[in-house]
């Protein structure tokens, strides 16, 4: 019962920090301190994950073309190796791999720095002096991640793609063109709007999750620690759920 | 309200069960320098944050008269990302419609005030304890307060440090007239500094009256006070 009255719990202030941050996106855009704000989180959540975000979806294509290509050589069906990639990671794998490295780059620091401004009491005179948290601090990290998580997913598509060709064409035999053309043939847009759409909400959920457990911090240096990794942990279990949701509202 | 800037009337708190403040009633004054002191525990801190609105009392009531409140955190609690100026102009630009020129002017008078010019574009980390206190200060003050609220303002800070902030601090009182309260346990500071003190011990007020008074009492926990102070046992 403790148990479920903790969780309710949880869910209310996350709900809560969801509603108030996304209100305050208008003001974001509004405000000549607001742009500012979300420039350097544009920066920071898109521009400086780049190289995390590029080897691993490079890796992950990489990985599922040697996977799949192995099984389809089996069968002498190399030519659908483009199109097996491809469909995986539009339809999935690049909204995954770029929200898993969202979560741990980019909420993991909004967490321990909205946390150790909460500790150090920066929160609190920002209330004193009547700046509501959730406009100066959470709309401006949420905004720039729900921006840019597409974005990076589109991205990882297109390197993941590149990974898998890469693997083909020199491991499977498959000629880099041929590959190409078949993961182009089998994408529709259906496809990249639903991947894209995932991308979006798993942006919305890390800034949501890592503002909360950044906001609920207690107790030092300890307890930025725990704030962090829990806003890992969530955010990665908020991904997999809400992406399985999307999945099942979308392909079934 | 009896015409007083700020009154508490009987106002409980506790944390975890733990009781913090105790039925504690005191008022102060529209321009009084006062100063609320007493070993650590004893809520101090947390009668300041009631005054802030930073938490709301389990019974009891709290008036603050008037507008605005600035406070002085024991950290001073500087944005780390933005330079003094930057930090000190954050009130006006989020919270007011003033031009550029005029947040930079009133930003200006603010760090002159505090004798921070030199350090405007500095980061919080490239400067002392001390300086941060000062920014602090200046952040408060910027937004024309008319009572500010200052937790522990000399603690961690050399005596010589310690003694500019209280001269400061009593300066930006008596100059702008506002309701100071200063939470401290800098007693000499106090003794010099406010027009009355209050000792917290275990919620409660013990004791609330002149520097001079407190100094003739003769209650056991004032007299506590003093025997530390003079280097004795408590």
């Amino acid at each position: 019962m403790k148990v479920a009255a903790r969780l309710f719990a949880a869910f209310g202030r996350h709900g809560l920090v969801l509603v108030r941050g996304v209100g305050y996106f208008p003001s974001v855009l509004l405000r000549a301190g607001g742009r500012r704000d979300f420039a350097a989180q544009l920066y920071a959540a898109g521009i400086r994950t780049l190289p995390v975000v590029t080897v691993v979806s490079l890796f992950t294509g990489m990985i599922l073309a040697l996977q799949v290509g192995l099984e389809l050589q089996r069968f002498s069906q190399e030519e659908y190796l483009g199109a097996a990639v491809m469909l995986t990671l539009v339809r999935d794998m690049a909204a995954f791999s770029c929200g898993l490295c969202l979560a741990a780059c980019v909420g993991s620091a909004i967490a321990a720095e909205i946390g150790t401004m909460k500790v150090n009491d920066e929160i609190d005179a920002l209330r004193v002096m009547e700046i509501p948290a959730m406009r100066f601090l959470a709309a401006p990290r949420m905004l720039a991640l729900v921006v840019m998580a597409p974005l990076l997913a589109f991205y990882c598509c297109i390197s993941g793609t590149v990974g898998g060709g890469i693997v083909g064409a020199t491991q499977l035999n498959v000629d880099f063109g041929q590959y190409m053309a078949s993961a182009l043939s089998i994408v529709k847009v259906k496809d990249l709007y639903v991947g894209l759409a995932k991308a979006l909400v798993f942006g919305l959920a890390i800034g949501t999750v890592s503002v909360t457990e950044g906001l609920d911090t207690e107790f030092g240096a300890t307890g930025v620690g725990k704030s962090t990794q829990r806003a890992v942990i969530v955010s990665f279990l908020a991904i997999l759920v809400t992406g399985y949701m999307i999945t099942r509202m979308c392909y079934s | 309200m009896s015409g007083a800037a700020i009154e508490f009337r009987n106002v409980t708190k506790r944390f975890d069960g733990k009781t913090v403040l105790d039925s504690l009633s005191f008022s102060v004054a529209a321009g009084e320098m006062f100063a609320i002191i007493g070993a650590s525990g004893t809520g101090k801190s947390v009668t300041l944050k009631h005054i802030a609105g930073l938490v709301e009392p389990d019974s009891g009531e709290i008036a603050v008269s008037g507008g605005k409140v600035g406070y002085l955190f024991q950290s001073g609690a500087l944005l780390a990302w933005k330079t003094v100026r930057e930090n000190v102009a954050l009130p006006l630009e989020e919270t007011t419609s003033l031009s550029g020129d005029e947040i930079d002017r009133r930003v200006d008078a603010a760090l002159a005030a505090v004798g921070l010019s030199g350090a405007a574009d500095l980061y919080p980390a490239e400067i002392s304890g001390g300086m941060q206190k000062r920014a602090g200060l200046a952040r408060s003050i910027v937004r024309e307060p008319e009572t500010i609220l200052y937790d522990e303002p000399t603690s961690g800070l050399d005596p010589v440090t310690a003694a500019s902030i209280n001269s400061l601090i009593g300066e930006i009182g008596r100059s702008r007239r506002v309701t100071s309260v200063i939470v401290t346990h800098d007693l000499p500071g106090a003794m010099r500094l406010a027009d009355r003190i209050m000792l917290l011990d275990k919620g409660k007020a013990v004791f609330c009256g002149p520097p001079g008074e407190f100094a003739a009492s003769d209650l056991p926990q004032v007299r506590r006070f003093f025997a530390v102070m003079d280097g004795g046992e408590a």
